[in-house]
């Protein structure tokens, strides 16, 4: 049996966290109500000039520089021309054979712990189509709020080899432009696309198979799953004596197949020409120099920082610095308590557990790095036990009182005053006498018994390492 | 370089134009005749100059990301020759 190896090149759609639109003032955010966002630019009306939005090539920029793109001081927009009802102008703006960004780099870790390199082969900015609505009426009904909305466009090049490396590379495509807070990276809500080319050869062979081209993998398992389909529906194909027509395939998540679209699909002949309603894009060294300024440090790095400054395991490393946000809030939390361990135990657990909880952003957690950091303080001052620091933490963060006050407030403070423990011990070893003699009796594991007792009486608040050493020092005494 | 009728009609239909065979000849004969007119460039050795992509040097001026307001569904709507309270309607793209 023939070995074969895929061949897999992603593009990837990204929508740019922008105002307004790439080419007019009409608001670019999701969600209005239907045709709201329009004007005469973004309608295609005659006459109507586009002028450029100035952060998009900012975003633009920023994110070439974080892939190791060149980024072009000079770039060029050109019209894709094609119909469509969502198309109001008949032409789409693009960039074709002068982009913004050409070039560039994506680093992988597989889970088999093999690093891989993605080539990307260029970035370009475009604007998005508005929406059609095939199956309300009898008619095609189209809304054209997202008309204008700025994209960028990220093609890799026909580097990835497995299902596995094509979600980890749009999953690393999405953390990256997170980070940069360029994009909002959702791919269910559609402001993070990837369409993939799929082929597959022979092992060893070094000629390309016909490709086909997947679409609307609207999350990475369904990147994963759609590519892994189509794979083997192309091998199953080959095998069976068959030949791959090229075609584009549209991903059924439900089902879990790849059905070829419907309609007619007319040759793609875009007849690109360079867009006569806008000038260049001209990028000064200056102005490079400005946006390079903006850089944040990027995912890989502040994990190996995480390792080297903070001395954390590599996994916690990986876990923090996976969102931008959860790093930051880490790092201030290490900074304020100087306990980083503590702070990323904090940080992994209750932290994320709350957010998970709660459906909210790391953003709008309402527990400051600081007072998290003051909870943390005051376990390791011995205040309080680290079972009462987890009700001081929830009380803190529903309360918005300062964990001091909490503690007072709730009497939460540790019990490590020695005649109050022996008070209790005394009692305890009254009540349990069974337990005593045990012990009095060699065996030692009763002594478990009783710690859980006085713990109890004094409602989790004894500190444990104390009540442990005095039971044990009393029980001795008895022998 | 000639145009041939095919390559004409090919064009017409990227269009989305449909001619009667009388009037795609004379489109392809306009066609031809535009061509002819600007072979006349092939005169000139243009090896070392850029590809002029605009005619303007300017590079313009972009503009900040500021939203600014948005027509008025109704005026959105006003051309359209057909749409609902809120959409524009086409013939349908896709039978679904």
């Amino acid at each position: 049996m023939t070995d074969y190896e895929a061949v897999i090149g992603l593009e990837i759609h990204a929508q740019l966290k922008t105002e307004s639109k790439l080419f007019c003032g009409c608001d670019a955010s999701y969600g209005a109500e239907p045709n709201a966002n329009a004007c005469p630019v973004c309608l295609g009306h005659p006459g109507a000039l586009p002028v450029l939005n100035e952060r998009a090539v900012e975003f633009a920029a920023l994110l070439g520089m974080a892939i190791e793109s060149r980024v072009n001081p000079v770039s060029i927009f050109a019209r894709k021309n094609y119909f469509y009802p969502d198309l109001p102008k008949g032409y789409q703006i693009s960039q074709f054979d002068k982009p913004i960004c050409t070039g560039g780099r994506i680093a992988l870790t597989r889970a088999d712990g093999v690093a891989r390199e993605i080539g990307v082969t260029r970035a370009h900015m475009e604007e998005d189509a508005g929406k059609s609505i095939h199956d309300r009426s009898d008619a095609t009904l189209v809304d054209v709020n997202r008309c204008g909305v700025p994209l960028i466009e990220i093609v890799s090049e026909p580097d990835l080899r497995t299902a596995e490396e094509a979600r980890l590379y749009v999953e690393k495509i999405r953390q990256i432009v997170r980070y940069l807070r360029i994009c909002d990276g959702n791919m269910e809500e559609g402001s993070l696309r990837c369409d993939a080319n799929v082929s597959v050869r022979p092992q060893g062979e070094t000629e390309l198979g016909v490709k086909t081209e997947i679409k609307n993998m609207n999350s990475f398992k369904s990147v994963e799953r759609a590519v892994e389909f189509e794979i083997e529906r192309q091998i199953d194909l080959i095998e069976d004596g068959g030949e791959v027509t090229q075609q584009t395939l549209l991903w059924d998540a439900d089902r879990n197949v790849a059905v070829p679209m419907r309609g007619k699909e007319s040759a793609h002949d875009y007849r690109y020409f360079p867009e006569p309603d806008l000038p260049p894009v001209a990028l000064s060294e200056e102005r490079l120099a400005e946006i390079r300024t903006r850089l944040p440090e990027l995912p890989d790095a502040k994990r190996e920082r995480f390792v080297s400054d903070y001395g954390l395991p590599d996994y916690d490393a990986d876990v923090l610095s996976q969102s931008r946000d959860v790093a930051e809030y880490f790092e201030r939390v290490a900074n304020a308590s100087g306990d980083a361990k503590a702070a990323s135990n904090w940080t992994m657990g209750e932290v994320a557990r709350e957010i998970r909880e709660r459906k909210i952003e790391i953003a709008e957690f309402l527990l400051s790095p600081e007072r998290l950091a003051e909870i943390i303080a005051l376990v390791k001052d011995n205040v309080v036990s680290a079972t009462a620091a987890k009700e001081v933490f929830v009380a803190a963060l529903e309360e918005d009182k300062s964990p001091k006050t909490i503690v007072e407030e709730r009497n939460l403070g540790q019990i490590s005053d020695a005649s109050e423990l022996d008070e209790m011990i005394d009692q305890i070893l009254k009540e349990h006498t069974v337990a005593v003699e045990e012990y009095l009796a060699g065996k030692e594991k009763a002594i478990g018994f009783l710690v859980g007792q006085a713990m109890r009486l004094s409602r989790g608040k004894a500190n444990p390492q104390l009540l442990n050493k005095s039971l044990r020092q009393k029980l001795e005494s008895m022998k | 370089m000639k145009v041939t009728l095919e390559q004409t009609a090919y064009i017409a239909e990227l269009a989305r134009l449909s001619f009667d065979d009388d009037e795609l000849r004379r489109r392809q004969d306009d066609l031809n005749r535009i061509l002819e007119y600007v072979e006349k460039l092939d005169e000139l050795q243009p090896d070392d100059v850029e590809p002029l992509s605009h005619p303007v040097e300017n590079t313009g001026r972009p503009r900040a990301d500021v939203v600014a307001s948005s027509l008025p569904i109704e005026d959105t709507l006003r051309n359209a020759p057909d749409a609902d309270d809120r959409h524009f309607k086409t013939p349908k793209a896709i039978s679904v």
